[in-house]
């Protein structure tokens, strides 16, 4: 299908919305009706068709305006962007996975044309029209990893390997879940994973990063991730958390329908040719419960995904507070019926809703 | 005793050891305070190793108290400076002049050595090669996250940034780029509820 992108706000008066297409593709994250941690990990190469998983970069109805929000959202905070000097290199691999992929997954949006080094960048829906040279920054108005993840929904954290550990040593970061790039850039896996309660007790940032450090080329890894927003803001980063943070304080059993948002990260995990380097997209994706109670198997489980989440982890995840509203809107929708294994929405074959 | 044991903390937070004498031909330490006992505990331990070091001392609120001490170690190069700042070029001219080899050393205050370990660093020795020990204060080198502002020695959470003046929680979340821990708006969610300060580790 031709995607209808949209002009919506993602701050202020937060005109954002989904699609009943955008709903039906959302990546619910919950597999089965509890969740704990894990590596969950698994191969991207593709999936059903209209997915966010089917394409190696999703581009959705949304697009433009992201791209529009993370500009300004960089004009106010350059340090946003960050790429230690030994990066450069591992940001043109990013440059080049990108512009191939979206160019072969997506013709009719963006268009790139290389003869030797001299190249011709296309993209239609942000009217860009570049022609510069490969590995010549002098070239792009930006740095490489800046100039194409301005193009490009979700956070990009780059890696460098060395000393069997990854380095948050490059990325560009405008839609987080609440951690920032200027203090992390630098740290090793297990130091910016520090505050995360929990895991490293389990063991999952050893098993993880087992898994990303032997991460081949062309053979990209992905996961979910999740956690909960008031309003659709993309910039929940720590920065502004001292002007966004009363929003959490907004909700009312009146309006937590539509202001509440499950925010799904869809993370992609990619090795870099030239560099060795890892590049880590961080796509967030967001609903409000209005949206997926219109799937009656997501009302059912994301009722007893929340009322049954340990109390760090929903402390962690910044919404303990406002636990107890949320439970009184989603046990309307939680009938008690089974739901089935997996996260589609399965809308034809789950039972419907009382 | 000068030496604080540090609870068990997340792990982006630096732990520190006990300075020992390792060999080689050249020697920088580094140290404010109370740190000036680590050196003379290891001069003890080691009579040979002074001949060959630099030693970069700020006593800041310890005044002349160690001073006269470390004078008489027979310290091949040293110098008593009113601030790390004040001997922050001093340090990086060391570092730029230093050889292949170079044994550092850091002891006194977290915010002392995390930034003679940033400069360390930037020349070019990987932090997992430089000693510490802490003594004395467990002051703080804060960061605010909000607007980057640094506030030094902080004794109590919360406390409000010396920059623009939100209430800060201190957090164990470190950054060896910044020598600093993470100072994040205690009130975000409910302006003007601001728990009472408490000494850190009180």
């Amino acid at each position: 299908m031709t995607i209808q992108f949209k002009d919506e706000t993602f701050r202020d008066d937060y005109t954002f919305s989904n699609s009943d297409w955008a709903i039906k593709r959302f990546p619910f994250p919950f597999h089965e009706d509890s969740y704990m941690y894990a590596v969950n990990m698994e191969q991207h190469r593709g999936g059903p068709d209209g997915s966010v998983y089917e394409k190696r970069f999703d581009v959705d109805e949304h697009y433009v305006s992201e791209m529009r929000d993370r500009a300004m959202v960089l004009a106010d905070d350059p340090l946003r962007c960050q790429s230690l000097p030994h990066m450069t290199l591992a940001g043109w691999d990013l440059l080049e996975l990108i512009m191939v992929s979206k160019s072969e997954d997506y013709p009719d949006l963006f268009e790139l044309h290389r003869d030797g080094d001299q190249w011709h960048w296309i993209n239609k829906p942000l009217g860009i029209d570049d022609k510069f040279t490969f590995l010549d920054e002098t070239s792009l108005p930006y740095g490489p990893m800046e100039y194409i993840t301005r193009q490009t929904q979700g956070d990009f954290c780059v890696l460098d390997q060395r000393d069997d550990n990854l380095w948050m040593d490059a990325g560009i970061v405008t839609t987080q879940a609440d951690w920032s790039l200027d203090f992390d850039i630098g740290m090793n896996f297990f130091e910016w994973h520090a505050p995360v309660p929990l895991a490293h007790e389990k063991g999952i940032f050893v098993r993880a990063l087992k898994f990303l450090l032997n991460i081949q080329q062309g053979a990209p890894a992905r996961r979910l991730n999740w956690t909960m927003t008031v309003n659709p803001l993309l910039d929940t980063s720590p920065e502004n958390y001292h002007k966004w943070g009363i929003q959490k304080t907004s909700l009312t059993p009146e309006n937590i329908g539509q202001k509440q948002h499950l925010r799904v990260e869809l993370q992609t995990f990619f090795r870099l040719p030239r560099s060795n380097a890892l590049v880590f997209p961080i796509r967030a994706y967001l609903a409000s419960f209005d949206d997926l109670m219109t799937v009656p198997k997501w009302g059912r489980r994301l009722h007893r995904v929340i009322r049954d989440l340990p109390e760090e982890l929903a402390t962690y995840k910044g919404f303990i507070d406002n636990r107890p509203m949320m439970l009184d809107y989603l046990s309307r929708y939680d009938d008690g019926k089974p739901t089935s294994d997996g996260i589609w929405p399965n809308l034809d074959t789950d039972p419907p809703r009382d | 005793m000068s030496k604080f044991e540090f609870p068990e903390a997340i792990k982006s937070r630096p732990t520190y050891g006990t300075l020992e004498a390792r060999p080689g031909k050249a020697h920088l330490f580094v140290a404010d305070a109370e740190g000036a006992e680590a050196i003379i505990d290891l001069a003890k331990a080691d009579s040979g190793l002074m001949a060959k070091s630099h030693v970069i001392y700020i006593p800041k609120d310890t005044g002349d108290k160690f001073v006269s001490q470390l004078q008489d170690l027979g310290i091949n190069q040293l110098y008593v400076g009113p601030s790390f700042e004040a001997a922050q070029t001093r340090l990086q001219r060391s570092l730029a002049d230093a050889h292949m080899g170079l044994q550092v050393y850091l002891c006194g205050t977290e915010g002392l050595m995390g930034q003679a370990q940033r400069d360390a660093m930037a020349a070019g020795i990987p932090h997992t090669a430089i000693q510490t020990e802490h003594r004395g204060s467990v002051a703080r080198r804060m960061q605010c996250v909000h607007c980057k502002g640094i506030t030094e020695d902080v004794m109590t959470d919360p406390f409000v940034c010396s920059h623009c003046g939100l209430n800060l929680f201190v957090r164990d979340h470190y950054s060896r780029r910044l020598a600093a821990f993470q100072g994040v708006c205690i009130d975000a969610e409910d302006p003007g509820n601001v728990p009472p300060s408490a000494e850190l580790y009180s």
